[in-house]
This record gives structure tokens, C-alpha cells and sequence, in this order.
């Protein structure tokens, strides 16, 4: 401290570049650990694919890829039509509740904060199921978007909801956690109500529903998760400054010139379209969104310009490995997406947050 | 250079007034301010109003500033566990407002507020490892590193030790002489108030009680009026004034 004060009367003019190649140094880690989870999706994507009732090569499904008339036209279909919106899809909700999640705990400055504990999730399955048990249709809608658009409703109204309590006078960021705690529980109540009152094969149906899963997935669905996605993460990398500076605190980051209470209600709105575009097609699959951002978290650090794509990778990722091992585990059955993440990936999150040194909320 | 002069400047927490028609003469660039109040004396409060996140009646003028934000403010420190390192949390200080990609002189910039503040050592660690004084002088870290003309500070040496608190002070006051920056800072130590700062104004209860040079402001009746404390001021051999405190009253 006293030899670096001192230094500083002379080493104003010309500062030393150590702290500059420190910080290249540690941006070029992150990039290659950036490049690294983005070969592993690939790898976890081409897997994906290879694996079904029709087993393919990996080279088969490379060339399917890059080549798609120099292979048959059974195996074009196959991994085409059938296995590609379901494999992309995991990538798209993978990193859509990622990074819902992770924007949610960015603002709310809760470790704990995802769409699954903000009650969203809880609302989507509550707007599904009262299409499963009912017919109950919120907006009128084809028969095929009647399950996803109840359920994109009502996650959008608890969102909402969450929004217009959390704007009340004295409501503060902890209180809009303890808001969504009480939205889950409201819902949990409902669902248990339409499950008493519903046939034992709605009810059967519900249950499913609300396991999540993949294989509803197909190109129309995929392009509406994937272009909610392209619109909303350059509109949250816009504010990638402020949002690591949330960080800090509100206090801190009022004083670096963030508007909090503003950029809080703009990215909830923003993650709360994410996540609900997300379970209204596959259902709920809650533990992404609390451990894709925890993850890239410990990977990359809090800087916004690589803790964004990271949460979105590791959820893609995460939730791509969960669709493999849905298929190896039992062969010949496809056990719901929700279940295997929370299985396998709990322990492995477990694992990670007990083996790190430090701790990071 | 800039000038910073407060006309009738007022605050309000719902009902409650916290500040009222607080004026003052222009204070320049080049000088150090202090801050100076009890407790609950409206001080961050007239620091927030004057960066304008607080709305009420009466104004704030800065004449002469040379760049489209010229105030930077130290907030009291508050702690924080982002994972994020010292040399990354006084960066995002500098980039607010600015694109995403970081240039070499917004690199240059992180370096010289490091080592104006010969924390540059630290700049490698994680800030959720520091102890309370290095968390303030990361703060104090990315108040500069904006580059302000004009920079408040908020109780910026409660948690330095002695040693730290002196060094501080004198680099601000360097700094202030050398950039031709107006430096504000609330400060509980009124013997530091004396030895390093040009100016003083001095609130109870929202009001401004006194405000002008240090030395005519801090005065034995003033300590008795303001902080109810028995006190004397006398000369060192250098003669620097030194206060002296005998008692609570």
C-alpha cells in the first residue's frame, strides 16, 4: 500500500501495463472457455442426433449436416424432420431459462431467483393444465397451440402480476422474491385443485405436461423459441454494463449512472417472455434457469460481455446432455427432460458449488 | 475551469423535508470541500440531490465543465459479493454509458486511478476478498476512473485506518491541484477536515449552519453548537491548526 502510493507520484504519467495484461489475459480465458462450450454444444448436439430407435454415426450426422443430399434420403428425414427440432429445441430452452435466470438473479440480487421460483413456471403449468383437464382455451387458438398459448398467458399474467405488486410503493427486491414464492404456491394450490376435479387420464396427462419435455418440438414451434431469443439477447446485451454494475448494488450502480428500478422492470419483462415462450413448448423444467447461470458463473465471472452467452451455452448445453441421456438411460424410452436434469444435474451443481473455494452470493 | 454553485436547493423523502434552501458561494475546481454534520445532517442526501437522483425546488449549477458528465460520486460503501475482479469493477465504473467494447485508453484509465490510489496490487483480486478499507478504496478507484471534474464523496476514509486515511486525503487534495478537480467529501474527522481541506460547509438537521474556508468555518463555537463536544483548535510546530476535543457536552 505505501510503496504503491508512493510509486503513484511518479508513475501517474505512464501507468504500468501490468493490470492491462492482467485483464487481456483473463478476457482471453474467457474466450476460449466461450469457444470451448460452443465445441462441446456442437459435440452434445451431433449425439443428439445420432441417438434414437435409428442409431447414426457421428460422421453420418455430420455429413447429414453440412452435406444433407450425401445421405439417404431415410436417414435426411430422420434426422431432419424428426430429430433436429427436438435436438435444437433443447438448445433454445436450454438457453432461454438460462438466461432468464440469470438476468433474475442479476436484478433481484437473489442466488435463487429463475423462473421456476418466481412463480412463473408454476403459471405456465397452471395455464396448461386448465387446457389438458378442461379444454379451457384463455385465447382462442389452433388446436395444436391451445396447451403452449394457456400456458404462455399465464405465465405472462404472473409476470405481470410480479411486475404491478413489485412496483408498489416500499416493495423491495427481496420482497418481489417472496411475491414469486407466494405465485408458486397459489398455483401449486390450483393445480391440485384441477387434478381433484379432473378424469384420471387428464390428470395423467397434467402430470406428463408438467415433467417437461422435448418431443412436442417441431420447426414452427422452434422458430417462435428461437426468435424470442434472437430478440431478446441483444436487447439485454445492450445494457451489459449496467447489469454487471447491478452487482454492485443499487446503490453503487445509481452512482455509476444506472437507472435500477427501470432496467429491473425492463429485463423482467424481457426474461419473463423468454422463459414463458420456453415452458409453454416444453413444459416446466425448472433447474436450468438456476444452474445454467450459477455454472457460467463460476466459468466466466460476472461481466455481462461473457456471463450472457455463457449462461445461454451452459444451459443449452445442459439441457442438450439431458436430452442424450434421456434416450441411453432406458433404451427404448425417452424419460421426460425434466426428470434427468434434476437427477443428474443437482449433484453435478451440488458438486461444483461445494468444491468451489469461494463463494460467490 | 468548473464551477459548482448550489441556490436554494431542497429535498424531500415523501413527507418528510430532509433538505432546506441549501445555497452556496461557487465553489472552483482545484479545491477540496468538506462535509461536514452529525448524523442523519442530510449529507448523502444533498449528495444525491446535487447528482440529481433526488427530485426538489432550487438548483444546481455547474458552470465551465468540459465534458457532458463531469460528476462522478463515491457512494458509502455498502459491500458487494459479484464475482468479479478490482481491475473489472473500476472498468464497468468507466464504461457506464459506453460501448461494449473496451478501448486501450479506457484500459489506461482502470490502470491510472489504480495506481493514483496505489491499489494497483489489487487489481487481480476478486472483490469479494477485500477487506473494508481496500473495498473503499476500490470505490474511491472507480469514482476517478471516470475522469470527473467534479467528485463527491461519500464518508470515503470510515474504514481506512489511520495511516490510509492520511494518504488518501493528501492524494485527493494532489489530484484536485493537478486535474483542476472540485472534490467534495463528507467527512466525521474534523482534524482531517482542518489539515486537508480548503473549504467546509456544515449542515444540522438539512440546514446549512456554516460554509466558507476550513479554517473560519471549524471553530470551537461552531463544534459546540453542531456536535455538542468541548473543543479547542491550537497551531502544531508546522503550524497546521490541530483539534483538540476535551468533552461531550
Amino acid at each position: 500500500m505505501h510503496a504503491g502510493m508512493n510509486a503513484s507520484t511518479t508513475d501517474t504519467a505512464s501507468p504500468a501495463p501490468r493490470g492491462r495484461g492482467f485483464y487481456r489475459a483473463l478476457v482471453l480465458r474467457r474466450q476460449l472457455i466461450l469457444a470451448a462450450l460452443t465445441l462441446a454444444l456442437f459435440l452434445s448436439l451431433c449425439v443428439d442426433l445420432a441417438l434414437g430407435p435409428a442409431r447414426f454415426s457421428l460422421s453420418e450426422v455430420i455429413a447429414a449436416l453440412l452435406t444433407p443430399e450425401s445421405v439417404s434420403q431415410q436417414a435426411r428425414v430422420i434426422l431432419w424432420e424428426i430429430r433436429m427440432p427436438v435436438a435444437l429445441m433443447a438448445l433454445v430452452v436450454g438457453a432461454s431459462l438460462s438466461v432468464a435466470g440469470a438476468q433474475m438473479q442479476t436484478i433481484l440480487s437473489n442466488p435463487l431467483a429463475s423462473p421456476f421460483t418466481l412463480g412463473i413456471s408454476a403459471g405456465a403449468s397452471f395455464g396448461a393444465a386448465l387446457a389438458l383437464a378442461f379444454g379451457v382455451a384463455i385465447v382462442p387458438a389452433a388446436v395444436d397451440y391451445v396447451i403452449p398459448i394457456n400456458a404462455f398467458v399465464m405465465a405472462m399474467l404472473t409476470a405481470f402480476a410480479i411486475h404491478a405488486l413489485s412496483m408498489r410503493r416500499g416493495v423491495t427486491i427481496e420482497t418481489i422474491v417472496l411475491l414469486g414464492i407466494a405465485m408458486v404456491f397459489i398455483f401449486n394450490a390450483l393445480m391440485a385443485l384441477i387434478q381433484f376435479f379432473a378424469s384420471q387420464q387428464a390428470v395423467s396427462a397434467v402430470v406428463f405436461w408438467t415433467m417437461g419435455s422435448l418431443t412436442k418440438a417441431t420447426w414452427p414451434k422452434l422458430w417462435i423459441a428461437l426468435g424470442v431469443l434472437a430478440a431478446v439477447m441483444p436487447l439485454l446485451a445492450r445494457h451489459g454494463w449496467a447489469l454487471t454494475a447491478m452487482r454492485l448494488g443499487d446503490a453503487k450502480a445509481e452512482s455509476l449512472g444506472v437507472k435500477p428500478r427501470r432496467l429491473r422492470l425492463e429485463v423482467l419483462v424481457l426474461v419473463s417472455l423468454l422463459a414463458a415462450i420456453a415452458v409453454a413448448f416444453v413444459g416446466t423444467i425448472g433447474f436450468i434457469g438456476l444452474v445454467g447461470p450459477h455454472i457460467a458463473r463460476l466459468l466466466l465471472g460476472e461481466d455481462q460481455r461473457f456471463f450472457l452467452p455463457g449462461a445461454a451455452l451452459c444451459g443449452a448445453l445442459i439441457l442438450s446432455v439431458g436430452s442424450v441421456l434421456s434416450k441411453i438411460i432406458l433404451p427404448g424410452t425417452i424419460i421426460p427432460i425434466g426428470i434427468i436434469t434434476s437427477l443428474v444435474g443437482i449433484p453435478f451443481f451440488l458438486f461444483l458449488v461445494l468444491s468451489h473455494k469461494k463463494a460467490s452470493w | 475551469m468548473v464551477t459548482l454553485t448550489l441556490d436554494r436547493l431542497s429535498a424531500r423523502y415523501g413527507r418528510r423535508r430532509i433538505l432546506s434552501e441549501i445555497s452556496t458561494p461557487s465553489f472552483a475546481g482545484g479545491q477540496v470541500v468538506a462535509l461536514l454534520g452529525p448524523n442523519a445532517a442530510g449529507k448523502s442526501t444533498l449528495f444525491r440531490r446535487i447528482l440529481g437522483l433526488l427530485e426538489g425546488d432550487g438548483s444546481v449549477r455547474i458552470d465551465g465543465a468540459l465534458t457532458e458528465r463531469p460528476l462522478a460520486y463515491m457512494p458509502q460503501d455498502t459491500g458487494a459479493n459479484a464475482v468479479l475482479t478490482v481491475y473489472e469493477s473500476v472498468l464497468l465504473a468507466r464504461m457506464q454509458g459506453r460501448r461494449l467494447k473496451v478501448q486501450a485508453d479506457d484500459m489506461a484509465e482502470v490502470d491510472r486511478a489504480l495506481d493514483d490510489l496505489g491499489i494497483a496490487e489489487l487489481g487481480e483480486r476478486d472483490i469479494g476478498d477485500l477487506s473494508g478499507g481496500q473495498r473503499q478504496l476500490v470505490g474511491a478507484a472507480q469514482a476517478l476512473v471516470q475522469a470527473p471534474e467534479i467528485l463527491l464523496l461519500d464518508e470515503p476514509t470510515s474504514a481506512l485506518d489511520l495511516h490510509r486515511q492520511i494518504q488518501l486525503l493528501s492524494i485527493l487534495r494532489r489530484l484536485a491541484q493537478e486535474r483542476g478537480m472540485l472534490v467534495i467529501a463528507a467527512l466525521h474527522d474534523l482534524g482531517q477536515a482542518l489539515r486537508f481541506t480548503d473549504q467546509a460547509m456544515v449542515l444540522k438537521r438539512g440546514e446549512l449552519i456554516a460554509c466558507g474556508p476550513t479554517e473560519d468555518v471549524v471553530t470551537p463555537e461552531l463544534l459546540h453548537r453542531v456536535y455538542r463536544v468541548a473543543a479547542r483548535i491550537e497551531r502544531c510546530s508546522r503550524g497546521e491548526p490541530q483539534l483538540i476535543v476535551e468533552a461531550a457536552v
